[in-house]
């Protein structure tokens, strides 16, 4: 079995059976990383960039322990300025790191497109981690993961997503990746955090939280960062919690089990309670733990190499 | 580039007349720059330049209004001399230069320092001064001193005049001239850091959106200062459905307003930005279908008074970046002609004549140039033009220093084969060889 694409730059696009590959690969080499050693020489021999141009701790540490896990090389550029800033064209920069011979790109960037971009530069294969406010793959696939774990399934599966959709690459793949599955996707947070026409990719859109919690088998709630603030799309941490913070008070009205996702880290007391993030409901260090496990999946199913896991 | 020739002789074409749509076959000779003769000229009885242009449309030559030619400030990416072949190998044989240079053309040195560099040219530049200086949008300039130095309007292009009042008082000054104010419509704080227009394509790709908000509520402005002020305003390059409706609207109550389209606007639409292509990054950005179908309607029934480029040079290390950080725009002067060819005339939504008057007279009428009469005893002032050569965009080929443009590759339908202006002329090296 393997990928009919050759890089993944997103979720957009990508085929249910893609999909189901990458999920049912990582549940294999999720069983290998509970084993006394939880290391597969697959990937020896094989040299993996994680190229980090925004601050990441743990989706890069992620995809490292992902490497490290499936005996790849890998070594690491991390740079908070943008290439225009640093003198160096992202073009120069990127095919000089392929001059010294490597087989895999993991790129993190704060402007959309650039995965794509690189695609154009060089022949390694690409793997997005986060490129500006447009996708983040391996987030959704995770998310899924750790979904179908929980339900067996996707198909029919309600998921609502809760925060700061505007700026969130993880809504947008999550959205693409969850209709693809076959779940209903609905998205809720302030008017002004969720962009133009986004019902036209086949979700519901809700300003009240309560009727998202009413609707949904699943929350996944995204981070708020303290900044959307500053540039006036909020006004206050405290109002939004309070009209959008997913609190314990909420989901016991909502008299179901409502499962909680969250792909960190967590503002406790922002967008979500402490009493909820910890509660047997929450899928969040499972969220963490099946990350490693997708990314070996997509690292190998991209890397060419043939192998049975 | 362009040759001289005090005699010469255009044979065997047919004369457009852009008005009526009338095509009349006929030889053209022109002397001392001006149309001598018009009719059955044998080559026996001629001396001088014979250029056989057989079954090719003798146009009056075409202008564009809307061109950045980087000189003075930077010409690494164009100079007056470039912009002026690429002008020539498009077709054109008048240009106008913004004045977002370096410096920017805000005093008459700097408009005569135009005009200068382009005496020798084929191509008449007209230089469009600053309308503030240093285009910072507080002080008016000189613009009695700048017009009489030869500026056919004022613009702060590439920005907008932020402050109402400046606006007010530049329309009311500008008038007692009755030189048109070329508006760039744009709200800074609704375009913001935006990338591409806002839609469900900017949602999609996560690039920070430019709603078609940030257009419109700047004409809406602009339309009542010029009922305030009775003040002439051009709008550049505008691109949404309501901004058509509005400039209709206005344009019926009777206000001397004007407007001007891309014909990137008009074929392209934002889907097209899925390829994160940045020569497609322009400003204002490709917008919805709708949008587009609106300009093609106010193009067709009269609202759109002209059809330009919007030629934006940029060197290559600006442009392949990520999309982000790349700058707003595209080269245009060697493809404005043939884009309207293949993807208006060619596809029936305005005949070729509707088309040549949108890149002769209508430009012309706007900034009160003399237009090109094809008759004798007129200046020669002349565009040959092929309407059905097809040939495939060369960027190596390009007469222009730059070549960010989206069309490389491309097949296009329609080239200039010919231009002349005065006593001097230009031939495409396919028309050389025949």
């Amino acid at each position: 079995m393997s990928l009919s694409i050759k890089h993944l730059l997103g979720l957009e696009g990508v085929s249910r059976e893609d999909i189901t590959l990458i999920l049912d690969t990582a549940v294999s080499f999720k069983e290998i990383l509970s084993r006394e050693i939880p290391k597969v020489p697959t990937l020896r021999g094989k040299t993996v960039v994680n190229l980090f141009y925004e601050n990441s701790t743990r989706t890069r540490i992620s995809f490292e322990l992902a490497e490290k896990r499936l005996s790849a090389d890998s070594v690491n550029f991390s740079s908070s300025t943008s290439s225009v800033k640093k003198g160096e064209t992202l073009r120069d920069t990127i095919r000089n790191i392929e001059a010294m011979n490597i087989d895999m790109v993991v790129v993190r960037h704060a402007a959309a497109g650039v995965p794509l971009f690189l695609t154009k530069c060089v022949d390694a294969a690409i793997i997005n981690a986060g490129d500006g406010m447009h996708e983040h793959p391996t987030q959704a696939l995770l998310d899924m993961m750790s979904l179908r774990e929980k339900f067996g399934s996707l198909e029919g599966l309600k998921v609502a997503i809760v925060g700061d959709i505007t700026h969130g690459r993880v809504a947008t793949s999550n959205i693409f990746g969850l209709l693809t599955m076959g779940a209903q996707v609905m998205v809720c947070g302030p008017k002004t955090l969720i962009p133009r026409d986004i019902e036209k990719l086949g979700v519901q859109v809700t300003y009240n939280v309560n009727e998202a919690i009413e609707w949904a088998d699943a929350l996944n709630v995204l981070r708020i960062q303290l900044e959307r603030q500053d540039a006036g799309l909020f006004p206050s941490i405290r109002e939004y919690h309070t009209e959008f913070g997913i609190t314990r008070e909420r989901l016991e009205r909502a008299k179901k089990d409502i499962t909680i996702m969250h792909p960190g880290p967590i503002n406790r007391g922002v967008e979500l309670d402490s009493d909820v993030a910890d509660s047997e409901h929450s899928l969040i260090l499972q969220q963490v733990t099946n990350g490693v496990a997708v990314r070996m999946a997509v690292l190998l199913l991209l890397s060419g190499v043939e192998a049975s896991v | 580039m362009s040759e001289k020739a005090t005699k010469l002789l255009l044979r065997g074409g047919k004369i457009l007349n852009p008005t009526t749509g009338e095509q009349t076959p006929a030889d053209l000779v022109v002397v001392n720059g001006k149309i001598d003769k018009i009719g059955v000229i044998a080559t026996s009885e001629f001396q001088g330049k014979i250029i056989e242009v057989p079954g090719q449309l003798i146009l009056p030559g075409l202008i564009d209004m809307h061109v950045h030619l980087r000189e003075p400030g930077r010409e690494d990416q164009e100079t007056i001399t470039s912009g002026c072949a690429a002008a020539m190998a498009g077709g054109l044989t008048e240009i106008c230069a913004m004045p977002d240079t370096d410096p920017a053309c805000d005093k008459q040195e700097v408009v005569r320092f135009v005009k200068k560099r382009a005496e020798q040219e084929l191509v008449n530049v007209h230089p469009i001064a600053a309308l503030t200086k240093k285009r910072a949008g507080a002080e008016l300039t000189e613009m009695a001193e700048l017009q009489r130095a030869g500026a056919v309007a004022f613009s702060d292009d590439e920005g907008p005049v932020v402050n109402s009042a400046v606006m007010r008082r530049a329309l009311e000054y500008a008038g007692m001239y009755n030189l048109p104010i070329i508006a760039h419509c744009e709200d800074l704080h609704l375009s913001a850091k935006g990338q591409i227009n806002e839609s469900i394509v900017s949602t999609r790709l996560g690039l920070m959106p430019i709603p078609g908000a940030a257009e419109e509520v700047m004409i809406a402005r602009d339309i009542a200062l010029a009922r305030l002020t009775d003040g002439r305003i051009h709008f550049a390059h505008i691109s949404t459905r309501r901004s058509v409706e509005l400039i209709r609207s206005a344009k019926q109550e009777g206000l001397k307003i004007t407007c001007e389209v891309t014909p990137y606007h008009l074929f392209l639409t934002d889907e097209a930005m899925t390829t994160f292509d940045t020569n497609l990054k322009i400003n204002p950005p490709l917008r919805q279908p709708d949008d587009r179908d609106a300009l093609l309607e106010g193009l067709i029934d009269g609202t759109i008074d002209a059809l330009v480029s919007d030629h934006s040079p940029y060197s290559i290390e600006e442009k392949d970046v990520e999309f982000a950080e790349a700058p707003f725009g595209m080269i245009g002067l060697e493809t404005l002609l043939p884009l309207v060819n293949t993807h208006l005339v060619k596809k029936g939504t305005i005949p070729l004549e509707k088309a040549i008057s949108l890149l002769s007279i209508g430009p012309r009428k706007v900034l009160n140039l003399d237009i090109p009469v094809i008759k004798e005893g007129a200046a020669a002032n002349l565009t040959v033009f092929d309407p059905s050569c097809s040939f495939t965009v060369e960027i190596d080929k390009f007469y222009s220093k730059s070549n960010n443009t989206a069309f490389a590759g491309q097949t296009l339908t329609g080239q200039a084969t010919c231009v002349i202006n005065r006593s001097l002329y230009w031939m495409s090296d396919a028309e050389k060889k025949k």
